[in-house]
């Protein structure tokens, strides 16, 4: 490991006062920050200026380009997010033969609709059956399928759900909400390598005379992650 | 290794914390952190499972404290240390050392545009033979390496089926130590749960796991 594991008091005192416009943007922001609520972590109030710092480097010595970061930011917050993802499902959903080509080969059913970015070029789509429920999870850092649902949420990369999900799966699920019969199979899918998984959750009974706009508006990322199921309210939501 | 980040089956941990309406990233400096570390790997000093073992290298007491994208930032500083992109100094002061050729950015707004298309390169090679088929019944090796794996401790020693065969991945054990892709075949593996957690488990429930040639020997 590098000496610097710790950071220095001395770079502390330079980041308060080299990066001081930043913090008066910044600070307040982490001060009133609810992560460590969510987290049970601590975060350190001079991580935003210490990021600040570190990009001004980049770019000054010409490692970076400010506008390329923009624009991957812009993607993620903007651009990519689990309302693809549902549109991937309420598709299959509405159209059997786009269901089966779905199964077959997920990244070119997928790129039909027009997703394809990084980290998704090994998608794999499990289905939910009367008999099968399916969950995801990565024990050992954070895999997940970016293209259709974006980056993954806090819970999903947290060493709660991480490490219990595939001892307590039944456990896990009924913290959510979630609770499945005894003769179903819960489907534990542990994301170690490069495939990433996505559930395709089972169509609500009653739903027969929905659009597939109104079906993608059922679908959440919980239930495409499989820590939920879809629910039909009995109206359009 | 046997690090922290190896946490399926722990059950310490306490409850899952679901956020209604979560942001994508909860503080702007978690977005520049996630896009400085996609434009850094475009110098190719580095690759992904390098970048996962370096993560792993965080002591567990500080990979626990910290929040995710803290943990980024830091296997980021260091690879930049260990790969001479900047100095300690540097890193220290916040400032160029003014003696250094400035660097033109490989990873330009352009490039970023077109990357949102394209993943991990992986997939299929008819030259890299499987060393096992799907039906046959595997034991997960008892390995216990001191360098990067991404064969859980929890399925180590254990009996499963396989399920699916994924086609070619590089191997990560080789990989994040710059020891060569060492291409081979994934699988998913399924696990009942009684085989992984004893006669307390439902009988039914599995867990599958995608793992690679050298991790499996024939049952």
């Amino acid at each position: 490991m590098a000496e610097n594991d710790k950071t220095p008091l001395g770079r502390r005192g330079f980041l308060r006062t080299a990066a001081a416009s930043a913090a008066a943007t910044a600070l307040p922001t982490v001060a009133q920050s609810k992560d460590a609520e969510h987290d049970h972590q601590d975060l350190p109030s001079d991580l935003a200026l210490r990021v600040k710092a570190l990009e001004s480097l980049l770019v000054e010595k010409g490692l970076v380009d400010p506008a390329a970061l923009d624009v991957l930011v812009d993607n993620f917050e903007n651009k990519i997010g689990p309302r693809d993802g549902a549109r991937v499902i309420a598709r299959a959903w509405a159209d059997p033969a786009y269901k089966a080509r779905l199964l077959a080969d997920a990244p070119a059913a997928i790129a039909e609709l027009g997703f394809t970015s990084g980290q998704g070029e090994h998608m794999l789509i499990v289905e939910n059956g009367p008999k099968v429920h399916n969950l995801v999870v990565c024990t050992l850092c954070s895999c997940y399928p970016w293209p259709v649902l974006g980056l993954p949420p806090v819970w999903y990369k947290s060493a709660p759900y991480r490490s219990r999900a595939v001892i307590d799966p039944r456990g896990v699920l009924a913290e959510f909400g979630t609770q499945i019969d005894e003769d179903v199979e819960v489907r534990v899918w542990d994301s170690t390598a490069e495939l990433r998984y996505i559930v395709l959750p089972e169509r609500p009974a009653g739903t027969d005379h929905l659009s597939e706009e109104q079906l993608a508006a059922l679908v959440t990322r919980d239930a495409m992650i499989g820590v939920a199921k879809v629910s039909w309210p009995g109206k359009a939501p | 290794m046997n690090g922290i980040h190896d946490m399926g089956g722990m059950q310490d941990m306490g409850p899952i914390q679901h956020e209604n309406k979560e942001l994508v990233f909860h503080h702007p400096w978690e977005g520049r952190v996630y896009a400085i570390d996609r434009a850094l790997r475009a110098f190719g000093k580095w690759n992904i499972d390098v970048w996962r073992r370096e993560i792993e290298l965080i002591p567990a007491d500080e990979y626990l404290r910290m929040s995710y994208y803290e943990r980024w930032l830091e296997a980021d500083e260091k690879l930049l240390l260990a790969n001479g992109l900047v100095s300690t100094t540097e890193l220290a002061t916040g400032t160029p050392d003014a003696t250094l050729v400035k660097s033109v950015p490989v990873f330009t707004a352009a490039v970023a545009a077109r990357s949102l298309g394209r993943g991990i390169p992986s997939g299929h090679d008819p030259n890299v033979l499987p060393l096992f088929s799907v039906g046959q019944r595997v034991r997960a090796r008892e390995i216990n390496p001191i360098g990067h794996t991404q064969l859980p401790r929890y399925a180590r020693g254990k009996f499963g089926v396989i399920t699916i065969d994924h086609g070619v991945y590089t191997f990560p054990d080789t990989n994040a130590h710059f020891l060569g892709q060492k291409r081979q075949h994934v699988y998913s593996v399924r696990f009942t749960a009684r085989e992984l957690w004893g006669e307390s488990a439902s009988p039914r429930d599995t867990v599958n796991i995608d793992m690679w040639d050298d991790y499996l020997e024939l049952a």
